[in-house]
């Protein structure tokens, strides 16, 4: 069983002053699935996603990824380890071109310094070239092609989301961690989303996705977790978790059980 | 535009980038004919100013970081090439040593800064920034006791011009039926470095480096999730731009021949921080004409008190005073006129994004 599980938390535990955004909460996610994780607003998923990716150093708890203890290392190292992400709030690089968004995305899986950029070495130009091309295949990848050259802050909403998409994956992540992928888009955007998500699946990389869309992440997920107040209250297959009692009742409140 | 895209155009490239050096080398020799050698000198000197302008670019206009004490690395590089070439320790170092010398210094200068503000941003990183320039100015002119190594207020003088063998530029010499005074001499070498000096900051802005500069300035969360060490990354961009400073410091210095704090004061690095942000901010061909009008500009207010005299028979306002109220009247207006600068980045307005996810 060991073997297959890519993302180990365990008692993840933050505290913001006296709030518990987190409480000992463990999950654990198998190598090539899409795992979803839901509960209700302010349960502590985006918490946990920012305690996945280094954006904030747990209180406690560990973080085992791929056989390595990635627990308060740095946003850059985690990546480097092969975790990415893309934002609830979009955070794309406004000014750059849909290009050079995923070229940024290429820093980690590149090396040319401030020599190689001066001296336009041959390698230099040879890894430039690269950068492109994979840059192209990924917007590609993601339907993105046609927008290329358009500045990120003029795409529509639903080409920013996915536009996020292909910058975590020019980064070759182990697993892509989604924030709400879905979140302000209409139904033709989801469907197209959703395609995109298990094509990324199969392609091998491992998932991990917010999501308040109950159909897409019931319909995409192979496992769930649901957090409730930083608690985890229940953790399984879709349909196992949509009938559990504790669940119901922390989305529709008491009283419906 | 048409002249814009003659530059890029395969066939007339060559052409147009001919032209435009033809005329940077006929260049002084005109100024001379028409307007004088004072004037042959503030080209120069605005030459000067492009390569300070284009590190404090790399800076402000890539990295996003604002930096209001940049004047430092000018002050670094300057006095580095002064106290080694120069009667004050009776050593007299080979520029070619001492350039170098001088960046190397600098960058470590600019990595001292850098370090402690990694964290700071806008306002905070700007008041440290200030407050680093005027403590690199204050120690220069109290550095002459108990032991004197500045020479204090009184500066160091006698500096050594660049020289190599038994040819200097503080001579006169005739060439092809030209004369070369020392400011021409100074001039040509000012133009090879800041032609190097934009040369190497286009390199920089397309390339991995530039874009992890920009991808900081635009979203610093969303460039470390990318997986840039933005550490790293922004001590580097502290380190190029002080480099450049450093470099125009140490040929500043050999120009002069004179050196003292009162060169490198806040107002100095408020200059330069105003050719980068009228120039175009992020964009080398603006922020380098930014440099060049902005030397050129309160040099040519001066003949405001000659032209009161004859048009009024008197001179009625101050000339100094008219010179710098008319200067920030150009100020403001040109940032009415043209916020994003006279010539701006291709990347304008970066889109600041809410702090952090819900």
């Amino acid at each position: 069983m060991a073997a297959d599980i890519l993302l180990a938390a365990s008692g993840i535990r933050k505290h913001f002053g006296g709030l518990a955004a987190l409480s000992d909460v463990s999950i654990s996610v198998r190598r090539g699935e899409i795992f979803g994780l839901i509960g209700p607003n302010g349960a502590g998923k985006t918490t946990l996603f920012n305690v996945l990716t280094g954006l904030s150093a747990p209180d406690a708890g560990s973080l085992v990824f791929d056989g390595q203890r990635i627990e308060g290392l740095k946003p850059h190292a985690v990546a480097g380890h092969g975790i990415a992400r893309t934002f609830q709030n979009i955070r794309l690089f406004g000014s750059m071109t849909a290009l050079e968004n995923v070229m940024v995305g290429r820093h980690l899986r590149s090396h040319t310094g401030v020599l190689g950029a001066v001296l336009r070495t041959r390698a230099a130009v040879a890894e430039e070239l690269a950068i492109t091309r994979r840059a192209r295949e990924l917007l590609d990848y993601c339907g993105l092609a046609a927008r290329a050259d358009d500045f990120a802050r003029d795409l529509p909403y639903g080409d920013q989301r996915r536009l996020e998409i292909a910058r975590a994956l020019a980064t070759d992540p182990k697993l892509l961690a989604l924030d709400e992928p879905a979140a302000g888009m209409n139904a033709t955007e989801t469907a197209v989303l959703k395609a995109l998500l298990e094509r990324i699946r199969e392609d091998g990389i491992t998932l991990l996705l917010i999501e308040h869309d109950m159909k897409l992440v019931m319909g995409l997920s192979h496992s769930v977790a649901v957090l409730d107040y930083g608690e985890k209250i229940a953790e399984g297959e879709p349909e196992t978790v949509q009938r559990d009692p504790r669940v119901i009742e922390a989305y529709l409140g008491g009283g419906f059980v | 535009m048409n002249i814009a895209a003659l530059f890029s155009d395969r066939r007339w490239r060559w052409f147009a980038w001919g032209a435009v050096a033809l005329l940077l080398l006929a260049l002084p020799f005109i100024t001379e004919a028409v307007l004088g050698r004072s004037w042959v000198r503030i080209i120069a000197v605005s030459l000067l100013f492009v390569m300070l302008a284009l590190g404090l670019n790399i800076v402000v206009g890539f990295a996003g970081l604002l930096d209001l004490g940049y004047i430092a690395f000018f002050a670094v590089g300057a006095y580095s090439y002064a106290l080694l070439a120069s009667p004050q320790f009776a050593v007299h170092w080979p520029f070619l040593l001492l350039l170098p010398l001088g960046a190397a210094i600098a960058a470590v200068f600019g990595i001292l800064l850098g370090a402690p503000t990694l964290r700071l941003r806008g306002d905070y990183l700007a008041i440290v920034t200030l407050g680093f320039g005027e403590i690199i100015r204050v120690f220069l002119n109290n550095l002459n006791r108990p032991v004197n190594i500045t020479n204090g207020p009184q500066g160091i003088t006698l500096i050594d011009p660049l020289q190599m063998g038994g040819f200097s530029l503080a001579q006169t010499h005739s060439f092809a039926g030209l004369t070369f005074s020392p400011v021409h001499n100074y001039y040509f070498v000012f133009l090879v470095c800041a032609a190097l000096t934009v040369a190497l900051s286009l390199r920089l802005q397309n390339s991995r480096i530039g874009r992890a500069w920009v991808a900081i300035r635009d979203d610093e969360l969303a460039a470390s999730a990318m997986g840039i060490n933005t550490r790293n990354v922004k001590l580097l961009a502290f380190a190029m731009g002080a480099t450049f400073g450093g470099v125009a410091g140490g040929l500043f210095a050999s120009f002069q021949g004179f050196i003292s704090p009162e060169s490198f004061q806040l107002i100095d690095s408020i200059m330069v921080l105003c050719m980068v942000v009228l120039g175009g901010m992020g964009n080398v061909a603006g922020v380098a004409l930014g440099a060049v009008l902005l030397t050129a500009l309160p040099e040519a207010l001066r003949y405001i008190g000659p032209l009161q005299q004859r048009w009024f028979g008197g001179v009625l306002v101050d000339p100094a005073d008219l010179r710098m109220l008319l200067f920030g009247l150009a100020l403001v207006l040109m940032m009415l006129l043209r916020p994003e600068g006279l010539w701006p980045a291709r990347r304008r307005h970066a889109v600041k994004r809410n702090t952090d996810g819900g």
